[in-house]
């Protein structure tokens, strides 16, 4: 039986008669062992998990990417990742055992004596779980000063100011007194391999700071000012999310997080304090002659608005509408001719009633912005 | 010895000793740390004061359990029967109070053993 379809395969037939090769049943099996009736006992008792273990694959894709809290890449979030796994293997056994002795309880014919019954009541279902519970409270207590480090003070720490607005990001780099270096929006750049402190506010209401790679997420409250620190072990580009409802486009609040190596981000840093917006002067009197700066602000020009985001090198951005749309030009003018559509409630006023080909060269402005 | 021990009374009230202390001694541990987490008293009393105080108060807190456990255990008979007592007599009632008591101490016991072991491992006021 185990020869034959090796066999068939080598004789040279050519037919597809393999079962390995074809992937059908088992490993190995004769054609007569697939008829129908076999089919109905043996083949559908492997084939079925096994295609319900493939449509479960695209579940997988979870684990990794962007923004996944099971694909660290700071000492946080690796933290965390290690306690959800330790639970996750502790719950696997421990729910196996329980359908083990389910499956043990079903089928047991002969009946156990009350008093043996008893007992495993009062150690399975007492004694046992106060065990492990105690055991899993020490582990996550023990782990929790890892997963939100205490830190005194800010002095010689990089600091980051993140106001949370409906719905985006105000983003202020701070310098070593607590002034504002400079500022941009729905974008984070860090150093990797250096804590860094974020200040967390909000003047409007509750939204909550999460870069799911990096670290746990820390709510913004009006009126208050929370600290969180995250250090990013791996550099790349990652995302960060809004994690507390905040109104209508609070799923449309995200921003792009880059960890970068210490170098290329004194040399962004550098870059950044020297970036202005008046190369392209005629985009430039467009963007001022419409009123954009009213709310915005591009550095090296007069636009100094503070009401909404800052535009300065909007271009380098990964995003537009905060982590809502590609950054490009075609997004941009739609996002000025009717930012509500694409983001619902936003503050922005629309601007359909500019003419469309002022727009597109307002967005090809902001494109070129670096 | 017996003049340690109180002397059995039968009333209800003797149910709710352990979880009264298991509250008491929630209370005290969550009040005392944050207390002296707002306050920042001076240096000379510092955290880890905090940790022996709260140390005693959970062993204080344990015994009393403890003892609150063995008064039912007593109240039950020493587990001379079994469970469930549902006899409408005086003694059925009397050792149903008494098990149920002693499961409540076990409940109380592990729940402070659990609101302590933070104590262990927090290790300082958080800004």
């Amino acid at each position: 039986m185990f020869s034959r379809p090796a066999a068939a395969a080598t004789n040279g037939s050519g037919r597809m008669n393999n079962d390995r090769l074809t992937g059908a049943c088992r490993p190995i099996r004769s054609e007569k062992n697939c008829g129908p009736p076999a089919f109905q006992s043996r083949c559908r008792r492997f084939i079925r998990p096994f295609i319900s273990s493939l449509l479960s694959c695209p579940f997988l894709i979870a684990c990794s990417g962007v923004q996944s809290t099971l694909d660290p890449a700071g000492r946080e979030a690796a933290d965390v990742a290690a306690l959800f796994l330790a639970m996750l293997a502790g719950a696997v056994v421990i729910w196996a055992g329980v359908a083990g002795l389910l499956f043990y309880a079903a089928r047991q014919k002969r009946g156990h004596s009350e008093k043996g019954a008893g007992q495993l009541i009062l150690w399975g279902g007492a004694i046992f779980p106060t065990v492990v519970l105690a055991a899993l409270l020490s582990y996550t207590v023990w782990l929790m000063p890892n997963v939100r480090p205490w830190f005194q003070g800010e002095e010689g720490r990089m600091r980051i100011e993140v106001t949370g607005e409906q719905f985006w990001w105000r983003v202020r780099y701070l310098e070593e007194g607590g002034n504002v270096a400079f500022e941009t929006a729905n974008e984070v750049r860090l150093p990797i391999g250096e804590r860094v402190v974020f200040s967390l506010k909000t003047p409007d209401v509750i939204h909550s700071f999460w870069i799911p790679v990096l670290g746990g997420k820390m709510d913004m409250i009006p009126g208050r000012e929370n600290r969180l620190t995250l250090l990013a072990e791996k550099p790349g580009t990652y995302r960060g999310v809004c994690a507390e409802f905040c109104g209508a486009s609070h799923a449309l609040m995200a921003f792009t997080v880059h960890a970068v190596e210490k170098p290329a981000f004194e040399t962004w840093m550098t870059a950044r304090r020297a970036s202005s917006g008046a190369q392209d002067a005629e985009g430039l009197a467009l963007f001022l002659k419409h009123g954009c700066s009213a709310c915005h602000a591009i550095s090296g020009t007069e636009a100094q608005g503070r009401i909404g985001p800052d535009l300065t090198a909007f271009g380098e951005r990964g995003s537009v509408a905060a982590g809502t749309l590609p950054n490009l030009e075609e997004h941009i003018a739609r996002f000025i001719r009717d930012p509500d559509r694409i983001k619902p409630k936003v503050l922005m006023p629309h601007f359909s009633m500019l003419p469309e080909a002022e727009t597109d060269r307002i967005a090809a402005y902001l494109k070129g912005l670096k | 010895m017996k003049s340690f021990i109180p002397k059995e009374v039968e009333t209800l009230w003797t149910l709710f000793t352990a979880p009264t202390v298991w509250a008491l001694h929630f209370v005290v541990c969550y009040a005392t740390v944050a207390v002296f987490c707002a306050k920042r008293l001076p240096a000379s009393f510092t955290f880890d004061d905090v940790r022996v105080v709260l140390v005693v108060v959970t062993l204080l807190a344990l015994a009393m359990i403890v003892l609150s456990a063995f008064l039912a255990w007593r109240q039950w008979g020493f587990g001379s029967g079994d469970p469930p007592h549902d006899e409408p007599t005086r003694e059925d009632r009397r050792y149903f109070q008494g098990f149920a008591t002693l499961l409540l101490s076990g409940l109380s016991f592990a729940a402070v053993a659990y609101a302590a072991i933070p104590l262990i491992f927090i290790a300082e006021c958080q800004p």
